[in-house]
């Protein structure tokens, strides 16, 4: 009897999760042929066309353009380095990195498919807000330029 | 659709390009697979072991610190890309976990233990560990303010 039930609880858990998940299909091919067509289409090198040295703009630059790209964080570590090295401002390298990885705009209509237009909508705002506001405490708390 | 309408474009004007990006979204596909198989292994766990009234208890209305713990280590221990986490989040959001341990656990995402030894190559040590604990704290600012403000806008 406790197999029998185990294994119906287990049939039952298996059948919910293939249902939950095909829902999620469509969505997820969705972004992920987004993804692979912006990573294509815009080079590396487009990133140190952007930033033009002033230390108002170019956190809010680094923030927008963080925001709008996509993939693994550590192309964002590799942009950011070079940028670095190009002379880029601290403050703006912080808010790019930390909006990289915390907001994403591209995946926002598979995020309010999933979790609500309201929170989705939210939720990118408020990280986008934040990641300005790291980055300023950053270069406060560590002393960067 | 919209996406497959602008491979077609693209493979109008550019056949080079499309194929580039066939290539780079192929790699993305093998590269997201195993993630995407641990994601459903987690919702099967998840389905089979816990039940709506179990899992409010933690990570639902008054699951207090314990909730925020376990979105934040939830958050840092997850792997490969924010979208493939959202099938699970959703299932998790309609057994009631709140908006604002959601938000928690996404923004905890940004925290990539794996991935500090790059970071820390190429901005310092002190660099990776102060922004890795700011992240954290501002995550439950962020869960607090999501909470919050999607609340408000549902409630009009």
């Amino acid at each position: 009897m406790v197999k029998r039930t185990n294994g119906n609880a287990k049939k039952e858990a298996f059948f919910k999760t293939t249902k939950a998940f095909s829902k999620s299909f469509p969505i997820l091919a969705g972004v992920l042929m987004l993804l692979a067509l912006a990573n294509t289409l815009i080079p590396k090198q487009a990133y140190r066309l952007i930033f033009t040295g002033n230390k108002l703009l170019d956190p809010l630059v680094g923030a927008v353009v963080g925001s709008i790209s996509g993939g693994n964080a550590i192309t964002s570590y590799i942009i950011g380095g070079e940028l670095r090295q190009q002379g880029v401002s601290m403050l703006a390298i912080t808010a790019f990195i930390v909006a990289w990885v915390t907001v994403g705009i591209i995946q926002l209509p598979a995020e309010a498919l999933m979790l609500g237009k309201r929170f989705a909508i939210v939720r990118n705002a408020v990280s986008f807000c934040i990641s300005i506001v790291i980055a300023i405490l950053m270069v406060l708390t560590l002393g960067m330029a | 659709m919209l996406s497959v309408i602008a491979y077609v474009i693209l493979g109008i004007y550019d056949f080079a390009l499309l194929r580039n990006a066939l290539y780079a979204l192929a790699g993305l596909i093998a590269r997201i697979a195993p993630i995407l198989l641990l994601v459903f292994m987690v919702m099967f766990l998840t389905n089979l072991f816990f039940q709506s009234n179990k899992l409010g208890r933690f990570l639902g209305k008054g699951s207090g610190l314990r909730g925020w713990m376990v979105a934040i280590a939830g958050g840092i221990a997850s792997s490969g890309p924010i979208y493939m986490w959202y099938p699970l989040l959703s299932d998790l959001k309609g057994k009631g976990m709140k908006d604002s341990l959601i938000a928690a656990f996404l923004y905890n995402r940004a925290v990539k233990i794996p991935l500090l030894p790059m970071m820390v190559y190429y901005f310092g040590w002190n660099f990776a560990l102060v922004l890795s604990i700011y992240m954290v704290l501002f995550s439950v600012v962020n869960g607090v303010l999501v909470q919050s403000l999607a609340r408000e806008g549902s409630e009009e």
